[in-house]
C-alpha cells in the first residue's frame, strides 16, 4: 500500500510538471449543482471556487465555471446539462438532484464525447464517473473506534438523521454492520435527530429518563453538540459522543477536552469533495485510466488535530478540505 | 382564443387590426428573441443537433402545458398536473415496463380517475384548486408507492420514440407542431366550440341543452390524456423514473397558458399560443445560462420574463379597447 502511494506520488509530480498541463490547458469543465441553500453546498461552491480559480490560473485547465440551477429540480437540471453540452465542455462534473432522472441528460453527454463525472449525489449512469461517499462505512467506523476505546463494550444510543433519506439508510446499515462485528456493543434506542442540533437535543432528552448508563453515542454529524447539551440538561454523565465535523461540536469538543481531557472523534464529508471530482475530470480529460466508481475519504478529526481543524471551520459551518491533484490521483490509484 | 377569433375578425373588418396580429404573435416574437439571443451567444446552438438539445425537454412541458389548457378551458385550474405526469412517469418505468399490461392498465385507471375528479368537481360544485391540490399529494404518493427510490427503467420503444432522429426537422419541432395543430383543430372544431363554451357561458349552454357534464368529464379525460402522455414523454427521455421529477410542470404549466394568451376565465384559451409559451418557459431557463446570469438572479429572471411579456400583453389589451 505504502509503494503504492508512493508511487502515485511520483506518477503525480510527473504529471504536474509534465504533460498534463500541456494536455488540459484548453479544455473546459463545467459544475451543474443542483442545490445551494445550506451551508454544506455553500462550502462546496466555494471551495470549487478557489481551487478551479487557481487552476485556470495556472492553465491547467481553460475554463471550469460552476452553475447551479434555480430550483433543485430534476428536469432543470437535465436541461442544464444539455446547454452545457451545447456550449462545448469537455467534461462536466454534476451533483445531482436525482440518481436516475439525469441519466437521459447525461447519456446525451457521453454520446457527444463529454466527460460527466458525478459526485456526492451520484448518476447511475454507467457511462458517467462515479465519486461516491460509502455511508456505510461512515457508520462502522464510528462503532470500530469505540470498540478500540472499550474492549469490554457497553450501552450504545443511536440518533439517526431524517427518515426515509436514502443517507440515513446507509449509516444506520453501516453501524447496525459494526455492531454485529462487535456484539458487546448494544444499541439500547434510537431517536431521529433529523441532522440538526435542535431536533437532537429534543428526541435525545425525550429518551434520556428512562434509558440505562450509556457508553457512547453514534450519530450522524450535526447531531452532537444538541445531544451533549441533553445529556448535561438532566444532569447525566455525558458520554463518549461521536462528532460530524460540525464548528459548534468541535468547539464544544475542545471546552471538554481542555476542561477534563475528553476523548473523542469526529467524521463526515468535507464539501471540498467537488474538488476532488474537478481533479478526477482533469484526469480523465488527460488521458488517464480511471475506475468508474470511486470512493470519497472521510474527513476525521482527531484528539491531536482538533484545534488547528477548528481553527480551520467557519463559525456555523463544516470542517473542510480542499483537494489537489495528487489527493485525487491517490484516490483513483487506491480503487485501482 | 384570441388567436382563434382574429381570422374570421379580420375577415369582418376586412383588414387586419394591428394590434390583435401583435398579440396573437407576442408569445411566438418572445420565443423568436430567446432563440436569437442564444444563437447569438453559442452559435452551435443553431443545428439539427443544437436544437434537439434545447428544445427535448420541452415536449413533456408540451404535453403538460396542454393539459392545463383543457382544465384552464373550463375555468378550472389544475394544481396536480406536475405529479400526476410523475406517477405517470413512474408508471411507465416500473410497471408498463416489466408487466406492459398491467401498466396499461394502470394508466389507463390514472386516465379514468382524472375524469371522475371532473365529474365530482361538476357534480359538488368543488373548487377545482381545492380537490387538485388534494390530488396532488395523491398522485405523488402513489409514484412513491410505486416507486420508493428513484430508478426503474423505460421501456425500450418509448426511448425510441424520443431519441429518433428524423430528417431535416428536428424531434422536438416536429412534435411541437403536430400537437399545437391537433389541439387547434380539436378546439376549433364544433365540438371544441361546445367545450370552450362550457367555459365561456356555461349558463347559456346549459340552458341551451348541453351537458355541462359531458363538457367538463371531456375536457378533464382530455387532460388526463395529455398528462399521461407527458410522463411517457419525461421518461422516455430521462431513461429511468423518478416520483418528484416533473412537481415543477404544475406552475410551469398554469405560466405556459397564460403566456401563450390564454385567459384564467371565461373559455378562452389558444393551444398554438400555449405550445409556444411552454417552449419559451423551457428556454428560459437555457436563455440565463447562456447569458451566463448568476443562478441566484435566475429565478427572479425566469419571473421578470414572464411578467415583461404579461406587462406587453397587456399593453396591447388596453390599446385595443381605446380603439
Amino acid at each position: 500500500m505504502k509503494i503504492r502511494i508512493v508511487l502515485a506520488a511520483v506518477i503525480a509530480t510527473t504529471c504536474l510538471t509534465g504533460v498534463a498541463l500541456a494536455d488540459t490547458s484548453s479544455k473546459k469543465i463545467a459544475l451543474s449543482n443542483n442545490y445551494a441553500g445550506n451551508s454544506w453546498r455553500q462550502a462546496m461552491l466555494k471551495s470549487w471556487g478557489t481551487v478551479t480559480s487557481k487552476a485556470v490560473a495556472d492553465k491547467v485547465v481553460a475554463d471550469a465555471s460552476a452553475f447551479t440551477t434555480a430550483e433543485n429540480q430534476a428536469t432543470e437540471q437535465a436541461a442544464q446539462i444539455q446547454n452545457l453540452i451545447l456550449q462545448g465542455y469537455d467534461a462536466i462534473v454534476i451533483n445531482a438532484a436525482s440518481p436516475t432522472a439525469l441519466n437521459g441528460a447525461v447519456k446525451e453527454a457521453c454520446d457527444a464525447g463529454v466527460t460527466v463525472v458525478s459526485f456526492d449525489g451520484i448518476v447511475t449512469e454507467p457511462c458517467a464517473w462515479r465519486v461516491a461517499v460509502d455511508f456505510q462505512k461512515m457508520g462502522a467506523i464510528q462503532v470500530d473506534y469505540l470498540a478500540e476505546r472499550f474492549p469490554d463494550g457497553g450501552n450504545l444510543l443511536e440518533i439517526r438523521g431524517l427518515a426515509g433519506v436514502f443517507v440515513d439508510d446507509e449509516i444506520h446499515k453501516g453501524i447496525e454492520e459494526g455492531v454485529k462485528k462487535h456484539p458487546k456493543f448494544k444499541i439500547v434506542s434510537s431517536v431521529h435527530g433529523d441532522w440538526a442540533q435542535e431536533v437532537a437535543q429534543k428526541a435525545v432528552a425525550g429518551v434520556l429518563p428512562t434509558l440505562p448508563p450509556i457508553k457512547a453515542v453514534v450519530t450522524q454529524g450535526g447531531d452532537g453538540y444538541g445531544a451533549a447539551q441533553a445529556f448535561k440538561g438532566a444532569g447525566r454523565e455525558v458520554p463518549i459522543i461521536i462528532m460530524g465535523n460540525r464548528q459548534d461540536e468541535l468547539l464544544w469538543w475542545k471546552d471538554q477536552k481542555e476542561a477534563s481531557g475528553y476523548e473523542t472523534m469526529s467524521v463526515s464529508i468535507a464539501p471540498g469533495v467537488g474538488t476532488l471530482a474537478f481533479w478526477v475530470a482533469q484526469q480523465i480529460l488527460d488521458g488517464k485510466q480511471v475506475p468508474k466508481d470511486l470512493i470519497v475519504p472521510f474527513l476525521s478529526v482527531e484528539q491531536n488535530n482538533l484545534e488547528e481543524r477548528l481553527k480551520q471551520t467557519e463559525k456555523g459551518g463544516v470542517t473542510n478540505v480542499e483537494y489537489s491533484l495528487n489527493d485525487a490521483q491517490a484516490v483513483i490509484a487506491g480503487t485501482k | 382564443m384570441s388567436a382563434v377569433i382574429l381570422p374570421a375578425a379580420a375577415r369582418r373588418s376586412g383588414r387586419i387590426d394591428p394590434v390583435r396580429l401583435l398579440r396573437a404573435l407576442l408569445p411566438a416574437l418572445a420565443l423568436a428573441l430567446m432563440l436569437g439571443v442564444i444563437f447569438s451567444q453559442q452559435p452551435r446552438a443553431m443545428s439539427y443537433v443544437g436544437l434537439t438539445l434545447l428544445l427535448n425537454l420541452s415536449i413533456p412541458v408540451i404535453l403538460a402545458t396542454l393539459a392545463q389548457l383543457c382544465v384552464i378551458t373550463v375555468n378550472d385550474l389544475d394544481l396536480s398536473v406536475g405529479s400526476f405526469v410523475g406517477l405517470c412517469a413512474c408508471i411507465a418505468a416500473t410497471l408498463l415496463k416489466d408487466t406492459p399490461l398491467l401498466g396499461v392498465v394502470a394508466l389507463a385507471a390514472a386516465i379514468a380517475a382524472y375524469a371522475l375528479v371532473g365529474a365530482l368537481i361538476q357534480w359538488r360544485d368543488l373548487p377545482s384548486i381545492v380537490v387538485t391540490l388534494g390530488l396532488s399529494f395523491i398522485w405523488t404518493g402513489i409514484a412513491v408507492l410505486i416507486l420508493p427510490t428513484p430508478g426503474g427503467r423505460a421501456p425500450e420503444y418509448l426511448t425510441a420514440i424520443m431519441k429518433w432522429k428524423p430528417d431535416f426537422v428536428p424531434l422536438p419541432i416536429l412534435y411541437a407542431v403536430a400537437l399545437a395543430l391537433i389541439l387547434h383543430w380539436v378546439m376549433r372544431s364544433s365540438f371544441g366550440t361546445m367545450l370552450r363554451g362550457a367555459g365561456g357561458n356555461p349558463k347559456a349552454m346549459g340552458n341551451a341543452g348541453w351537458s355541462l357534464l359531458r363538457a367538463r368529464v371531456t375536457l378533464y379525460l382530455m387532460a388526463g390524456g395529455l398528462g399521461a402522455l407527458s410522463g411517457l414523454a419525461l421518461v422516455g427521455l430521462t431513461t429511468s423514473g423518478d416520483a418528484n421529477m416533473a412537481l415543477r410542470y404544475t406552475l410551469m404549466s398554469i405560466a405556459g397558458v397564460i403566456l401563450g394568451g390564454g385567459e384564467f376565465t371565461g373559455g378562452r384559451v389558444n393551444p398554438i399560443g400555449a405550445v409556444l409559451g411552454a417552449m419559451t418557459l423551457t428556454l428560459a431557463g437555457s436563455f440565463l445560462t447562456f447569458m451566463h446570469i448568476p443562478p441566484d438572479w435566475q429565478i427572479g429572471a425566469q419571473g421578470a420574463i414572464l411578467i415583461i411579456v404579461l406587462a406587453l400583453r397587456a399593453v396591447l389589451n388596453r390599446a385595443e379597447e381605446r380603439s
